[in-house]
């Protein structure tokens, strides 16, 4: 038996749900925007860089899910040597093991296929993506994903049940809420409700510790062209200044937004 | 050849944001010179397809099947995709045109461009803006495909109206089992959704507490405008999740965006940057709200809301 077959024969006689959370790496929130090279690139200097924020929390229900059922939670991202703080910490969180494919993606159609490739090779019996990216805000990863792989997708996730092959799933919709059934194997685009902020796990000094130990490999990516390239960028232009009504001139303001602005 | 939008409806009326598409998509067919194809599903009113210029459109009647249903309405709309040989195809921003763009994309063999907000500055290759960054920046993105889906932002084109006369077709409801079903659909019917909203009432810390909220409910409901929030007030509990707007909630893009007693921190900016007249009321004439605004009161919000929604109220009646 090679180590490989060793590994999925424990998995299926367990029968260990393996769980893949897909990890964006992204300018903090607070980030000032700039480019560079004739604004043809983002300027990374002085950005600092986290775990997108959908991610963290698919991540952390992912980690609930480890921690109550003994799932095995892997963290994958496709990214130079750059994102390999953000996967660290990722393992600090608590998951068992990360996956960098070593590739800049163009676009999200490349990062899908990418990722479609590794699920093609390991079983997951759910792939969790987050709703969207906070820099390229495709919303897109998850679902082509999932497509490539034939698989059922649940974007805009808030609430995932697992109870063996049984999920109950929630999704966003505008003004409301979808309440689906589902089976594993199963993609879902994670969001805020999925976990609650307070939800969020810290890293502790024994999480850090540990996180150095467990693996974190390097894969080659595969032969892929991306289906879109950004060719430039531009910042808004500047508006103008505020113009302030007294607090007691309410009809002004009102004349302003109807008359001037013309949004009443 | 065509250009494929796809409309989406409720209770058989195309919904405002299907009819932005619809324009978008007309004035693609325009540049052109291709017939506009809509895809949507039950759809009986033919007023507004004839309005905004559909020349054909397929309706499929999902046979008493009321619920969206991913897998079904991605094949569909993929199956005209591939019967009229269409190279592009517009969606919109709501969450299910979202939810279908990419999917649709994969089984088209399609190019797919989220967020973006202007006609194509070329069609061969199609080459588009978009914003990124949770609107800090924008992009010219080029599809490197023949095909390409474009999911336009809300009110970013607007409504333009252009006569024509609709071809309805029957279209086929593609027949696809799924693991995935849905059973219930919770939705807060009395209530604008911030998607579909023209005005968006939003409030902040600055209102102290929930039992304060009649503020925002009151103005919002004279100006039929949809309630949010700021994370912190939604993460306290003082308003449910689906109100949070921001970098990290529910993006807006409404014509009219009013804060009250919000700080305008850069997250909470860039969520509603794309919303055309901002106005801000706050105590702190410091506040980076007033950076943002285009109209804006420093004064306290338990004194001039109350005075703002009586004005307005007086003025509809
Ligand atoms: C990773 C991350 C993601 C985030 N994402 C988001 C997001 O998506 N959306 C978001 O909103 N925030 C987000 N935030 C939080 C953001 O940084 C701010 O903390 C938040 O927007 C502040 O909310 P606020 O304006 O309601 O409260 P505060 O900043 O406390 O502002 C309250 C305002 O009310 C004013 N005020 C007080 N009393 C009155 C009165 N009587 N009348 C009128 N005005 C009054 C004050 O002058 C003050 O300006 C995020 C933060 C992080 C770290
Ligand atoms: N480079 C990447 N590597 C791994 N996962 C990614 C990457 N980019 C995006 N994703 C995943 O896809 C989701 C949606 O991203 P996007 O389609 O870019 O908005 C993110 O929340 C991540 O879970």
């Amino acid at each position: 038996m090679t180590p490989c077959h060793f590994f999925i024969y424990i998995r299926i006689k367990l029968d260990i749900m393996n769980i893949l959370v897909c990890i964006s790496n992204v300018p903090d929130t607070t980030s000032k925007i700039n480019f560079k090279e004739g604004n043809t690139a983002f300027d990374t200097q002085g950005v600092q860089f986290i775990i997108n924020p959908n991610d963290e929390f698919g991540l952390t229900r992912a980690i609930w899910l480890q921690q109550k059922e003994g799932a095995k939670v892997t963290v994958v991202t496709v990214g130079d040597a750059s994102c390999e703080p953000i996967l660290r910490k990722c393992l600090a969180i608590g998951a068992d093991q990360a996956l960098r494919i070593d590739l800049q993606p163009q676009d999200g159609f490349e990062v899908a296929a990418q990722l479609a490739a590794i699920c093609k090779k390991e079983h997951f019996d759910l792939i969790i993506t987050g709703r969207e990216s906070i820099d390229y805000n495709g919303g897109m990863v998850g679902g082509m994903l999932a497509t490539l792989m034939d698989m059922p997708y649940v974007a805009n996730c808030i609430q995932l049940d697992i109870a063996s092959n049984e999920v109950g799933v929630q999704r966003e919709i505008d003004g409301g809420k979808e309440v689906l059934n589902a089976k594993l194997p199963l993609v879902i685009g994670a969001q805020k409700g999925l976990v609650e902020e307070k939800d969020l796990i810290i890293p502790n000094m024994r999480g850090i510790m540990q996180a150095r130990q467990k693996p974190l490999d390097v894969i080659s990516p595969e032969e892929i062209s991306p289906a879109s390239k950004v060719l430039t960028f531009e910042k808004p232009s500047e508006k103008g200044p505020v113009k302030l009504v007294d607090a007691d001139d309410i009809d002004g303001l009102i004349d302003l937004l109807e008359n001037e602005a013309k949004v009443l | 050849m065509a250009v494929i939008v796809y409309i989406e409806s409720e209770n058989g009326s195309p919904k405002k944001a299907g009819l932005e598409v619809a324009s978008y998509g007309r004035a693609i067919a325009d540049a052109k010179g291709l017939p506009l194809v809509g895809v949507g599903f039950n759809v009986t009113q033919r007023e507004d397809l004839n309005a905004y210029g559909v020349d054909t459109f397929y309706n499929m009647d999902t046979l008493g099947e009321v619920n969206f249903d991913v897998n079904r309405y991605s094949e569909a709309i993929a199956q005209v995709v591939e019967k009229e040989k269409a190279s592009t195809v517009v969606v919109s921003s709501t969450s299910n045109g979202r939810y279908l763009g990419p999917i649709v994309a994969i089984k088209t063999n399609a190019a797919y461009l989220s967020n973006v907000v202007a006609l194509p500055t070329t069609y061969e290759p199609v080459q588009v803006k978009r914003t990124c960054f949770t609107n800090k920046a924008f992009n010219e993105t080029q599809s490197t495909k023949e095909r390409t889906v474009l999911s336009l932002s809300s009110n970013s084109f607007g409504l333009h109206k252009k006569q024509s006369t609709v071809t309805f077709m029957d279209g086929t409801y593609p027949s696809l089992s799924s693991t995935l079903q849905v059973k219930s659909v919770e939705k807060v019917t009395d209530k604008v959704s911030i998607a579909d909203a023209d005005i968006v009432v939003s409030g902040g810390r600055g209102l102290k507490g929930p039992e304060n909220w009649h503020l925002i409910e009151d103005l919002a409901e004279v100006l039929g405008a949809a309630t949010a929030c700021s994370k912190p007030v939604s993460d306290m509990g003082w308003r449910p999740h689906s109100e949070h707007v921001g970098q990290t909630g529910k993006p807006v893009a409404s014509n009219l965006y009013i804060a009250i007693g919000v700080s305008g921190a850069i997250q909470h900016l860039a969520g509603i940057n794309a919303s055309k007249v901002k106005v801000v009321i706050n105590t702190d004439p410091e506040a980076p709200f007033f950076k943002a605004a285009d109209y804006g009161i420093v004064g306290d919000a338990f004194e001039v809301v109350p005075k703002l929604t009586e004005k307005l109220k007086a003025r509809t009646q």
